[in-house]
Formats: structure tokens, sequence, C-alpha cells
């Protein structure tokens, strides 16, 4: 699959995401830099992680006004595949094409340490290395990664089922202790209505070899271009 | 332009007052008129204070560090450069160095740690090397109760300036260390260190070379912050030292991100000559010492610097440290194909004077000249002294031999030494720094060396930074071999070779006999220990002056290495690796081994400091010939592939190694020593646990035989106990109760 990075002033995932799609699963793989205005053809478009314009406003407001991201904006809203991994989620979440917002963690400092997520979804291609419940490991760094919106929508976000990732312990189980930024209903990753942009704090491309002794991100990245088709959802997802 | 320069109006008279307000002695103002053939202007005077200032100068190190060896077969560049370069194998090479920002982050600790890490990163992707990993040595005053109110506030202060701008700019965090001692309660210690890595044919210099080229001035705009931050970090602290906030500069971690993309971005474009970053003494020294290395002149015109405001006057422009500003030297004519990489990343970028033949520093400001001072005689030619010498008074004292009392209960002393700070968890640090980014993290910090793989190779980097201050108090030469011998140790835990060191000392005034001495005694240790290891410097930083109303730091002379491993896979599987190269049991019926003897050394150790009170004796005895045979035994053994974890004994020794391979992930031992409950604390050097499966114990325990190294099987891993028996007793524990001490100890200390 034709796959694009998108380089924002700031971002610095970008070589490590390049790295695993383009090196270990073998996809043609270029970057777009934040000021072009097309995707060169690209099937799939990545948001880094990252400080996109350092981050000084808030987390990935700045990026959101970025020229690249109105023909982002059309790609996703054509069924085209977004994958936004942390500072690339909060600028989803900045965009609008996902709901929600992100606060500082919890305790107010920056949080690097290994995380468990449970696998909500199933059905999307995204997930289509894991099955619903899996348990994988994932580094998280950030210090915005505290995912709120109104009960309203969360309990919507819940209903229509778009909750792809939530913190876990070891076992599966929602702990608060499990939940070290402080996500509102433990949310981790989330996708669009349509399923094909998903957003998610962890990084999975820094968990997709083996000689880094975790593998459980190359799924979903192998996920991301599997299938060849446009469409993120496999099967109709609940509401 | 050929007139002579000249004051302005509303400029101070310069004389020796102003002169020794500047810190120049009578005899380096002197020196200075002489040199000019007249007196120096206003501005003349900022320059020669900041060359001469200690900082830069290394007036008063420079001759004991001609102790160390600089070169090997590996070395490219060696000291005097940013920062010191190493061949890697496979067409790499590595650049790397060490520095202190103490100073400034004890006045202001968030931008005082956060901009040492923003110039040591500057340092190596100045030589065309990519930032690959960090590393932190830091040194703090008690933390505890009302006392160290301020201290906590300083850690606090050190560990989120650190984090906030390494994880901006996106290079991981993968080690170091953190230490307490009352000796830094009013002077802390932050040492930063970098590592690059690069393509050996892609390596810059900071060389102003061919008249008539131009020089470029890139990155953020000229302020008022830092001026005179070399001379401030060249004085002792007094009650006044709380004013000197502003010389402290403010770092914006974002312009340092797009300044290094856009920096090797326009090195690989072919254009570009010599590269250097405006640090210690800002433009002053990024153009002396360019134009020095090239044996060049410069002439610059002030009013072309891009400022903040327009009233800052040429000795300010000279002088200040605003951070993230580079200097580069094109080839003429070629400039324009800088400037619009520079822009593309949104940097400014202008031209603001060139080379020349003339060996002179040229400064002009709105049409008059203010500057016109010989280069190669204010740098090269910088004040050089040899300070009398002399052990301190009181080293017999120190070294006077106390008795260490056994502990009745050898498992509570354990308990006690895993909930200090000192010995204590670091996580509550790390988790802060971003360690994973560049995906390359083999293993991370807490650990006795991190590894990195090195992609698109078959190898791998191991890197760990050391020092023991209070061997280095108590016998300063022992203390210098010894922080180099855990270096090379920490280093054959994972199997790799050292290939450079870099370092960074950290004294008090060099005025005081006894420091003086102390300095040149732990460098003639250090030199010794890299002999013998054929260890060669390759670059490295001297911050001297850190004493507070005459109370100066314990010597500390940091020292961070970097090793080669050939071939990872010869270390273990790949999905093993990141088991096999730490140093926690991971594999229940391992075979446990102790390699190396002990002759029972207490004096500095833990047991003695943080149980008994007392920081006094000989530190341990380091046997550079058993440390070599341990250390060729290590790598040996990593790279037969029979090693499935090793951790070497340092501060706590036996008992509190084998705690910590328990501790991380919750496994067990069951096993037994011969020596008596005192001798599970002793700090003996050149010893290491190491696990093999048991179908490799004979192999070892050959090899140890065949390289004179003593080893003994002393248990199994196994279990959630710690179960060891000794001569007279038993210690036995739940290893997730000494796991929630450990683990507490820091949290609760910085509350």
């Amino acid at each position: 699959m034709k796959c694009g990075i998108v380089v924002f002033p700031g971002s610095n995932c970008d070589h490590d995401v390049y790295h695993v799609l383009s090196h270990v699963l073998e996809q043609e793989t270029r970057f777009l830099w934040h000021q072009e205005t097309s995707l060169e053809g690209c099937e799939l478009v990545v948001l880094p992680g990252g400080f996109s314009y350092g981050d000084y406003l808030r987390a990935g407001s700045m990026a959101a006004h970025s020229p690249i991201m109105a023909a982002v904006r059309r790609h996703a809203e054509a069924g085209g595949r977004v994958l936004g991994i942390c500072n690339g989620f909060q600028m989803l979440l900045e965009t609008g094409l996902l709901p929600g917002a992100m606060r500082r963690n919890r305790d107010l400092r920056f949080l690097s340490v290994d995380v468990h997520l449970r696998v909500e979804r199933d059905d999307l291609t995204w997930c289509s290395s894991y099955r619903r419940g899996d348990v994988l490991r994932m580094p998280i760094a950030h210090a915005e990664g505290n995912y709120v919106d109104t009960g309203e929508a969360l309990d919507e976000l819940e209903r229509r089922g778009q909750v792809v990732f939530r913190y876990v312990d070891a076992a599966g189980r929602r702990e608060p202790a499990a939940n070290l930024n402080g996500s509102e209903r433990a949310i981790a990753g989330i996708c669009n209505a349509g399923g094909n942009v998903l957003g998610l704090m962890p990084h999975p491309e820094r968990c997709a070899e083996e000689m880094l002794g975790n593998r459980d991100g190359l799924g979903l990245l192998a996920g991301a271009v599997a299938g060849g088709g446009r469409v993120g959802v496999l099967a109709a997802a609940g509401g | 332009m050929t007139t002579t320069p000249s004051s302005a109006a509303g400029e101070p008279v310069v004389d020796s007052a102003l002169a020794a307000d500047h810190g120049l002695t009578g005899e380096e103002f002197g020196g200075l008129c002489d040199l000019l053939g007249r007196s120096p202007t206003w501005t003349e005077l900022g320059i020669a204070s900041a060359l001469y200032s200690e900082h830069c100068s290394y007036k008063s190190s420079k001759i004991h560090l001609r102790r160390f060896p600089t070169r090997s077969r590996r070395v490219v560049h060696g000291p005097g450069e940013n920062a010191g370069v190493v061949d890697i194998g496979h067409g790499w090479v590595a650049a790397f160095k060490m520095e202190s920002h103490n100073h400034p982050s004890f006045i202001e600790p968030y931008q005082g740690a956060a901009t040492g890490v923003g110039g040591i990163l500057r340092d190596v992707f100045t030589m065309g090397a990519r930032p690959i990993a960090c590393l932190d040595s830091l040194r703090f005053g008690e933390i505890d109760g009302e006392r160290g109110a301020r201290m906590r506030h300083l850690v606090d202060g050190v560990v989120r300036g650190i984090g906030d701008y390494g994880n901006c700019v996106g290079i991981p965090t993968v080690g170091g260390e953190t230490g307490f001692h009352p000796s830094y309660n009013g002077n802390i210690l932050v040492n930063a260190f970098a590592l690059g890595v690069c393509r050996e044919d892609r390596i810059f210099t900071a060389t102003a070379s061919g008249a008539g080229n131009p020089i470029l001035y890139a990155g953020s705009r000229t302020g008022r912050d830092g001026i005179h931050g070399a001379t401030m970090a060249s004085e002792a602290f007094d009650a006044e030292s709380e004013a000197k906030r502003p010389t402290v500069q403010v770092g914006d971690p974002f312009t340092e991100k797009v300044l290094l993309e856009a920096s090797l971005e326009a090195m690989r474009s072919g254009v570009v000559l010599g590269v250097q970053d405006m640090g210690a003494a800002g433009l002053t020294s990024s153009c002396f010492e360019m134009a020095a290395r090239g044996g060049a002149g410069v002439d610059i015109d002030l009013d072309l610097v891009p400022l903040r405001e327009a009233s800052l006057t040429p000795y300010e422009i000279m002088l200040s440290e605003s951070q993230e500003r580079m200097v580069f030297v094109t080839q003429r004519g070629q400039e324009e194909a800088v400037v619009e990489i520079l822009s593309r990343w949104g940097l400014e970028a202008s031209k603001i004077g060139r080379v020349t033949d003339s060996g002179r520093a040229r400064l002009t400001f709105r049409g008059r000249t203010v500057a016109d001072m010989p280069v190669e005689p204010l740098v090269d030619g910088a004040p050089v002294y040899d300070r009398p010498a002399a052990p301190p008074a009181d080293l017999r004292e120190r070294q006077r031999a106390v008795d260490c009392e056994a502990p009745e209960d050898p498992l509570r002393a354990l308990r006690s030494l895993l909930g200090t700070p000192e010995l204590g968890d670091k996580t509550w640090i790390h988790r802060q720094y971003d360690s994973t980014v560049r995906s390359n993290t083999i293993i991370g910090p807490g650990s006795d060396a991190a590894v990195l793989r090195l992609k698109g190779t078959p190898s791998a980097l191991a890197l760990t930074s050391d020092v023991n201050p209070s061997y280095c108090w108590l016998e300063p030469r022992m203390g210098g071999r010894q922080a180099v011998a855990e270096a090379v140790r920490n280093l054959a835990t994972v199997g790799a070779e050292p290939v450079g060191m870099t370092n960074c000392l950290n004294f008090g005034s060099p005025e005081n006999p006894g420091i003086a001495w102390q300095l040149r005694e732990c460098i003639e240790g250090m030199a010794e220990a890299c002999r013998a290891f054929d260890v060669p410097v390759i670059s490295g930083n001297v911050s001297l002056y850190n004493e507070t109303e005459g109370e100066a730091v314990h010597p500390t002379p940091t020292v961070a290495i970097v090793g080669v491993i050939d071939r990872l896979r010869d270390l273990g599987t790949e999905g093993d690796l990141h088991l096999v190269l730490g140093c926690g049991f991971w594999r229940p019926g391992d075979r446990i081994v102790l390699l190396g003897s002990d002759s029972g050394e207490y004096g500095g150790s833990a047991y003695q400091r943080l149980l008994q009170r007392v920081e006094a004796g000989r530190p341990p005895a380091v046997d550079l010939e058993a440390e070599a045979a341990l250390c060729g035994l290590l790598r040996q053994s990593r790279r037969a592939g029979w090693l499935s974890g090793c951790h070497d004994l340092a501060d706590g020794g036996l008992l509190v190694a084998l705690a910590e391979c328990a501790m991380a992930r919750g496994i067990g031992l069951r096993g037994a020593v011969g020596c008596g409950p005192l001798a599970l604390f002793s700090e003996g050097q050149a010893r290491a646990i190491v696990t093999v499966p048991g179908s490799r114990t004979e192999d070892l325990l050959a090899a140890a035989e065949a390289g004179g190294v003593p080893a003994s099987e002393i248990g199994d891993v196994g279990g959630d106990r710690l179960v060891l028996d000794f001569d007279g007793g038993t210690v036995d524990s739940a290893v997730d109760d000494l796991r929630r001490i450990w683990t507490e100890a820091l949290p609760r200390a910085v509350g």
C-alpha cells in the first residue's frame, strides 16, 4: 500500500513509523511535507508523534491548520485511511476528525512507560491482526494524553463502538491504577464512525520488532496496510 | 576596515578595575593590552573576559588534561572539536560529549537543565551526526525534611527541564545516574551527555576557512539572556548569587528540533564548509574558535545580527547566550542554498560577515569598528595556570581507618539501603523522560548500561555514565580510576568493547590548593585506567568553582563511555536480547555465578555512609589487571552467548546487587555464600554476578579459570523470595516486599 507520513516541524516519530512501514512491512512509503497540499496518491496517511510547532498552544492545535490538513480531511471524508499516533491523535481531535480533547496527564507529568491496552474492536481492518479482548503492551510517551469529552458524547462514542483501545492492567482489567494519564473511560484510542480514521496515544511503531523486545504494535501497522481497500470497517459496527 | 576600534559615547572607560570586575587578573589585563598594543574597548574587554574565563579557556585544568590518552585506531576527532568522534564500524562513526550546566541549574533549575540538554545536542549535530541518545548525571544535596525543601524544588525543576527539552526534540534519554549527598547542598551538578551517529564521510568540523567565504547566522534571534553566563560558570556562589538569575538562558526545544533537521539537511547539501553552535560565550566563542581552527580571521558586521530588540549594544550582542543559534560557513556564492533550506524549516538566516586571511576578528557596528583583535593568541594563547596543589589539610583525618560494624540483621540493613533515595529505584525520574523514541532502545534506563541497536547494521552501541564522589573525596586518584573502571565494567556486562570516553570534571575552586590537588589526582587516576583499558578520551568538559561560601562539592569527575557490540546476534536470540542484556533475573532455574574476589572494602561505601553515618577510610582498591580480566571474561561469555543476565557489583555490594536482580521482575533466588554478614555489603571492585543456563556453567567456570577470574556458583534463580545463606545466618525476604521499599523510596523523598 502507498503510505504517506506527514512531517510537521517538530514531528519526531516520523522516522520510526517510516522504518516499520518501509523496512519491516515493506510498503511503498514516503514523507509528506506539512506545506504540501496533495497526498500524492497515498492510501494510508499517518500523522506521527512529536511536538508539532512545539505544541506551545494546545498539543496538535497548530498542526491542525497546516496546509496539508485540508487534504488529509478530504481523504478522511472520502473514506481514506488516516492513522494518528500520539501527537497525531491530538491533531485529529483538534481538526474534529475525531471527537473529544486532551488534557494534561492526571499527575501533570510527562509519562514514558509501557502500558497495557485491551483491544475493543476486531471488526476494523486496523485490528485485523488482533482479537477482541486481546491485551497488548505498548509504550506511551506524552504529557497530554488525558482524553476527555462530555458524558453524553462519551456515551455516544461507546454506543457507536468507536472506542478501539482502552488502558487496562496486564490481565485485561480496567483498573484506575492502569489508566495512568487519567483518561475518561480509560480511553487510549478511538476511531470515527466510519472506522477509517484511528487515533491512539500509545506508540505501535516502537514495539514492532522482536529485537526491541515487543512486537505487539506490529499488528496494528500491518492492519493499517492490510487489504488495500479504502474502507476501515470489515463488518458493520453496532450503532 | 582599518580604523582603530573605539568606545562609543556612554560606554564605560576600560581600566584595570573594570577588567577586575570582569574576572581578569591584573596580569591578564596587562597581557591583553600588550596583545592589542592599546587599551581594549568595552566590547573587546567583554570578549576577552569570556574567552579567558575558566569555562572557555580551561586555564586551570589544561595542564592536567594533557595526561589523558586521546588516540586510538578508532579516534577520528579527539578533544578540541564540538564533540569527539570515533569509528564504530560498518562505515559509521559516533560523535559524543558530556557537558555541565551546574551553575545555571542551581539558580534556575528548569531552564538551566533544559538548556544544558540543548547545548550538548547542538555540540553533537554540528558535527553532522544525528543525536540518538542522551544520558544525564545528576547530583543533588539532602532532600529530606524542611531543609530539603529547596533541594526537592531543584530535583523537580531539573528533571522537568531535562524531560521537556529532550522529549520535545525527540532524543531518548536512556540512562544516567542520580546521587544525593550533603556536599551538593549549595551546588548541584547537572551533567548532560549526548551521542550521535553518522556515516563516516559525513562528519563536519567547526572550521572557518577560505578567505571571502560567507558567514551565516541561523536560528533564534539574539536577546539579552545569558549575558556573561560563561563568566558566571567560572565563579563560586555567594549570598548574591540569586541576583544572577538573568544570566540563565531560556531554551526553546522546538527551535532546537527544527534547527537540528535544517542543519543536517544543509550539511547534506554539499555547500557547507563549517558549522559551529553558539554555546557558552555565544557569538564570541563561535567566531573566535571557528577562525582559530581554520587559521583564519573573520569580519563581522554586528548590524546584520538578527536581534530581539534593536537596543542591544555590540557588547551585549557578542556576549549573549541566547539559545538555539548556529553559525555556518559556506562556499562563496552558495549561501542562498543554505538560507533556502533553513527558511523551509521556518528559520531565519542572515549573512553576518565573511572569512578573511587577516588572522583577526574585526567587528563593526553602525559604521564604527568596535573590536579588532588577533584570533589565535586570544584562543590558543589564553592563560594557562599551574595552580599550586597540595593534599587538603584534613586528608589524613578523612583516610583514618574506621571500624565498620557488622549488621545484626543484614536483611534490615538491606531494607534500609533500598529505602534511601540514593539506592532506591529511579523510575520516578526515568518515566518523565522519553526513552524509546527513535525505536532503537533495547535496554533503557535503570540497567548497568543502555543498549541501542544501530539500524542497518548487525551491531549495537552501549553507553553508561559513572562516578563515585565519596571515593573521589577520600582518595581522588583511586576514585578517578574507579569511575573509569566501573564504566568499562558496566559496558562489559552487555558484552560491549569500550571505544571512547568523555567526561565532565566537577570540582570546587582551583585556586584552593586542596581542590587543585583533587583535580590533578582524579585526572591522574582516570588517565591510568584509560591507558590500562585502552580507552581514549575524545571530548570533555571541566566545571570548576562548584562551591558556595568556601564549601566545595565532593570531587565529581563524571565519566561516560561508549562501547560497541559487534554482532548482537552472538549474544542471544533476537527475542531474548532485551532480557539477556538486562540485569534482572527472568528465567527460573538459571545458575547464579559470582565473579571476582572480595577483600572487604567499606571506605566510602553505601553501608558506611548511609547506615553507619561515617565517610572515612580508604575507598575500595581498584586493581586494573583484575578489572581487565573480569571485563575480558564478561565480553567473551557474552559473545559466546552463555549469559542470560549480568549485573556488576557497585554501590551497596553483593546483597544489594542480588536484590536488584530479583526486584527487576519479581523473580527470586535461593543461594549461599561463604562470607559473613558485613561482607554482604563490601564494595570490593572487579566483581559481577552472572546468570547462565545450567548447561553453560561448565563453560563459564572453565573460561573464568583460564582468564584468572575467581568464580563461584552461589545459587539458582527462582521463586518469589530472596533467600541467601551466609556465614552465620540467612537473609530471607519476599521479593515483593523489597520491591515495595525500593520503588517507594524516591517518590516519597521528593514528596
